[in-house]
C-alpha cells in the first residue's frame, strides 16, 4: 500500500487529539483509509438519546477514504437503521458537501458535523428516501414519532 | 391592369374548380391548388411539392463542429461589438451567463464593473494578473505542506493553496468530471470561478486543450434550442424549437446526420407516439416491475398442443411447432387461424367484468395482468426487432452468394435492406404503442388507436414472415416484399399522424397524471 499522504495523518491526528464532542472516528488498524464513525443523535431532535434505559441515540457509520482523497469526497455511510428523508435504506446520505459542494479544503470532521447538524434538520424536498419524505411531508408528527421508535430500536450504544 | 385581371380571372375559375373539388372528392387542401395542374393526380402533385411534413415531425437542423464553432464565434463577436469588450473577454462573460446574451447585454448595462468582477474580469483583474508566489508561514489546507519554499495561488478571493494541490483540483475537474466554464475555487464554500487566465497559468498544455474543447461543449448544453447527438462518438449536434413546456403535446424525434434517431425532449431513442413523461413514467414502472415481467420475456415457450419447447428465433409472431406442426400465436399462444387475416385480441387487452373487480385482491391481480399484457408486447417488440434483423443479415449474406451465382446486381437487393429498415422503425413505434396504450383511458378515441396499433402490427408481421422464406424463393417474392414494406410505412405514418394530432389537441385522456 502507498504511503499515507501527510494530509490523512494530520487529520487522524487531530481527531484523537481534539475530539468532536459527540463524535468519534477511529481507523482500522489495518486499513488506515477505513474509520469506524459513531455520532451521537442531537439534543431535542428524534434522534437524541434518552437518559434512563434504553439510552440510545449512538449511531454507527463506516467511513472510507478514497485514494484521491481530498480531491474527491470521503466515502460515508450509516450502518445503523435510522428513518430519515435524507437517508436510504443502505445507509447512503444525501448531503451537498459529500457531493457537489465537496471541496479539498473540507474535512473527515467537518463532514460529520455536518451528517450530526442532518440529523438535527432533516430535509424531505431533497430526499433521498422517498417514502420516508413522503410521510414527512404528509403527517410531520407521525414521522418524527417514527424516527424516536427507530432511534430506541436500533440506535444503542 | 391586364396582369391584374388575369389574375382576377384565374383567381376566380381556380375557386370555381375548389368548390367542385371540395363537394366531389373532399379535397382540403386549397393552398397548393395551381391552376395547371387541371388533370394531374393526387401522387405527381404531392411530389411537386416535396416531401410534406407530417403531424408527427418537427423541424429540425443538424450542426457538425464546425458549424457550432462557427456560430458561437458570430455569438461572442456580436455582442463583442455591443459591448466594446475583447473577444475573449467577451467569451468568458457569455460563458458566465450561459450563452444568454439578452442577460448579458443588460447586467453589462446595469452595473459593468459587477458583472466583470463576477466573471473573474474586473479592474483589479486587468491590473493584477493572477500570479504564483511564495508566501511566509503558509500551511495548504489541502495536503498539509508547510514547506517555506512552496509555491502557493489564489484567486481574488484569498483562499490560497499550494500550486501542486491546485492543479490536481483542476485535473480532477477537467479530466475526471469534465467541467470548464463554472469550475470554483477549491476553498470551501466560495463561488468564485476559475477563470481562464488563472487555469492557463495553472495547468499543463495537454489538459488546456481538454478544457478549451470542454469550453465549446458548454455553448451547446447551455443552449435550450441545441443538443448532442447522444449516439456514442457522435460529434454532432441538432438544433430544434420544441420547448420543455411543449412535451405533453408534441414528441420531437429529431435525426441525426449519423442516421440515429433520438427524442430532442429528452434524448432516448426514438419514442414515437409516446410523449417524453410517459415514456419516463413507464421506464421507470418497468424497472420497478422488472422481477415479476421477467419471465414473460423468456425466449422459449411451450407449444400449446403438444408441450414440446418451442424456442422463438425470428421477429415473426406466427408459429409453427416443429413436431406437431400446431400453428399458433405467439403473443397470446392463441391459434393462429384465428388470426391470420384479422390479428384480433392480440393488442387489446379486454378489461374483465366489474365483479371480479369488486374483490381487492382479484383487482391487484388484475392490475398486474394488465400491466403484464402490455409489458408483454411492449418487450416482444423490442425482441422481435433484435431478431428481426438478425435474420435479415443472414438473408443478405445468402443474398450476396444468390447474387453471384444469378447475376443479380447489388442494386436490385437493395428491397430487402429497406424492408428491413422499415421493420425495425415500425417495431419501435409498435412497441412504444403498448407504453401508450397502458395509460390510455377506455374511450372511442382510444378503440381507434387501437385499431390503428392493430393494423400496423398485422402489416409488419406480414413483412416478418417473409423473411423467413426460403432465400431461392425471395427473388420471387420482390414486389411482394416491396408492397408489403410500403404499406408498413403508410400505417406507421397513419398511426403516428393520428396520435401527434391528437396530442397537440390535448384530445387523449390518460389514467394517471404525469409530472
Ligand atoms: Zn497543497
Ligand atoms: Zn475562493
Ligand atoms: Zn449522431
Ligand atoms: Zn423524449
Ligand atoms: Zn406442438
Ligand atoms: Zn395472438
Amino acid at each position: 500500500m502507498a504511503a499515507l499522504p501527510k494530509r490523512i495523518i494530520k487529520e487522524t491526528e487531530r481527531l484523537s487529539k481534539e475530539p468532536v464532542p459527540g463524535i468519534s472516528a477511529v481507523p482500522h488498524d489495518d486499513n488506515l483509509r477505513y474509520f469506524d464513525v459513531t455520532i451521537d443523535g442531537p439534543a431535542q431532535s428524534p434522534y437524541e438519546g434518552t437518559l434512563l434505559p434504553p439510552f440510545g441515540g449512538v449511531f454507527k457509520l463506516e467511513l472510507f477514504l478514497p485514494d484521491d482523497y481530498p480531491m474527491t469526497p470521503p466515502k460515508v455511510r450509516f450502518l445503523t437503521k435510522i428513518y430519515h428523508p435524507n437517508i436510504d435504506r443502505l445507509g447512503r446520505i444525501c448531503l451537498d458537501v459529500l457531493k457537489s459542494n465537496w471541496s479539498p479544503a473540507l474535512q473527515i470532521r467537518t463532514i460529520l458535523l455536518s451528517i450530526q447538524a442532518l440529523l438535527g434538520a432533516p430535509n424531505p424536498d431533497d430526499p433521498l428516501a422517498n417514502d420516508v419524505a413522503q410521510q414527512w411531508k404528509e403527517d410531520q408528527n407521525q414521522a418524527i414519532a417514527t424516527a424516536k421508535e427507530w432511534t430506541e430500536k436500533f440506535a444503542k450504544a | 391592369m391586364d396582369s391584374d385581371d388575369d389574375f382576377n380571372s384565374s383567381q376566380a375559375s381556380g375557386d370555381d374548380f375548389l368548390d367542385d373539388q371540395d363537394s366531389d372528392l373532399g379535397l382540403e387542401d386549397d393552398s397548393d391548388f395551381d391552376m395547371d395542374q387541371d388533370d394531374v393526380g393526387f401522387e405527381s402533385q404531392d411530389k411537386d411539392m416535396g416531401p410534406r411534413k407530417q403531424a408527427y415531425e418537427v423541424d429540425f437542423k443538424v450542426f457538425d463542429p464546425q458549424q457550432i464553432q462557427g456560430s458561437q464565434d458570430r455569438q461572442i463577436d456580436e455582442v463583442s461589438s455591443i459591448l466594446g469588450q475583447p473577444p475573449e473577454a467577451t467569451a468568458i462573460l457569455l460563458r458566465h451567463l450561459r450563452w444568454n446574451k439578452e442577460r448579458l447585454i443588460d447586467r453589462y448595462m446595469d452595473n459593468q464593473e459587477e458583472i466583470l468582477e463576477s466573471a473573474g474580469l474586473g479592474e483589479t483583474a486587468a491590473n493584477n494578473p493572477p500570479k504564483i508566489s511564495k508566501v511566509a508561514g503558509f500551511v495548504c489546507d489541502i495536503c498539509c505542506e508547510d514547506d517555506p519554499s512552496l509555491d502557493t495561488f489564489a484567486m481574488k478571493c484569498g483562499h490560497r493553496f499550494c500550486v501542486e494541490c491546485y492543479r490536481q483540483y483542476l485535473y480532477t475537474k477537467i479530466k475526471e468530471e469534465g467541467e470548464a466554464a463554472r469550475i470554483r475555487c477549491p476553498g470551501d464554500g466560495c463561488n468564485r470561478i476559475v477563470d481562464s487566465k488563472s487555469l492557463d497559468l495553472l495547468v499543463a498544455e495537454e489538459l488546456r486543450d481538454r478544457y478549451h474543447e470542454l469550453l465549446t461543449r458548454t455553448y451547446v448544453d447551455d443552449k435550450d434550442n441545441l443538443r448532442w447527438c447522444p449516439a456514442p462518438n457522435c460529434v454532432y449536434a441538432v438544433e430544434c424549437g420544441v420547448k420543455n413546456k411543449d412535451l405533453m403535446q408534441i414528441v420531437p424525434t429529431v435525426h441525426c446526420e449519423c442516421s440515429h434517431d433520438f427524442c430532442f425532449g429528452c434524448s432516448l431513442n426514438d419514442h414515437q407516439p409516446a410523449p417524453c413523461a410517459l415514456v419516463k413514467m413507464w421506464l421507470k414502472k418497468c424497472e420497478d416491475d422488472s422481477e415479476t415481467a421477467n419471465w414473460i420475456s423468456a425466449n422459449t415457450k411451450e407449444c400449446p398442443k403438444c408441450n414440446s419447447t418451442i424456442e422463438k428465433n425470428g421477429g415473426c409472431n406466427h408459429m409453427t411447432c416443429r413436431k406437431c406442426r400446431h400453428e399458433f400465436c405467439w403473443m397470446c399462444m392463441g391459434v393462429w387461424s384465428e388470426h391470420g387475416t384479422s390479428w384480433y385480441n392480440c393488442n387489446r387487452f379486454e378489461e374483465k367484468s366489474g365483479s371480479e373487480a369488486r374483490d381487492a385482491q382479484a383487482k391487484s391481480r388484475m392490475s398486474l395482468e394488465r400491466y403484464l399484457h402490455y409489458y408483454n408486447r411492449y418487450a416482444n417488440h423490442e425482441q422481435s426487432a433484435k431478431l428481426d434483423k438478425d435474420i435479415y443479415l443472414k438473408t443478405e449474406k445468402k443474398m450476396q452468394q444468390l447474387q453471384n451465382t444469378t447475376g443479380m446486381s447489388w442494386i436490385e437487393v437493395q428491397y430487402l435492406d429497406t424492408a428491413s429498415q422499415a421493420l425495425q422503425q415500425c417495431r419501435q413505434t409498435l412497441k412504444w404503442t403498448y407504453a401508450f396504450a397502458y395509460y390510455l383511458a377506455r374511450n372511442n378515441l382510444t378503440e381507434i388507436f387501437e385499431d390503428n396499433q392493430k393494423d400496423l402490427e398485422m402489416a409488419v408481421e406480414n413483412l416478418s414472415e417473409m423473411f423467413e422464406k426460403p432465400v431461392d424463393q425471395l427473388q420471387g417474392l420482390k414486389v411482394d416484399m416491396m408492397d408489403k414494406t410500403s404499406y408498413c410505412t403508410k400505417r406507421r405514418v397513419i398511426l403516428l399522424n393520428d396520435t401527434a394530432e391528437n396530442l397537440k389537441l390535448g384530445n387523449w385522456e390518460f389514467n394517471v397524471k404525469f409530472s
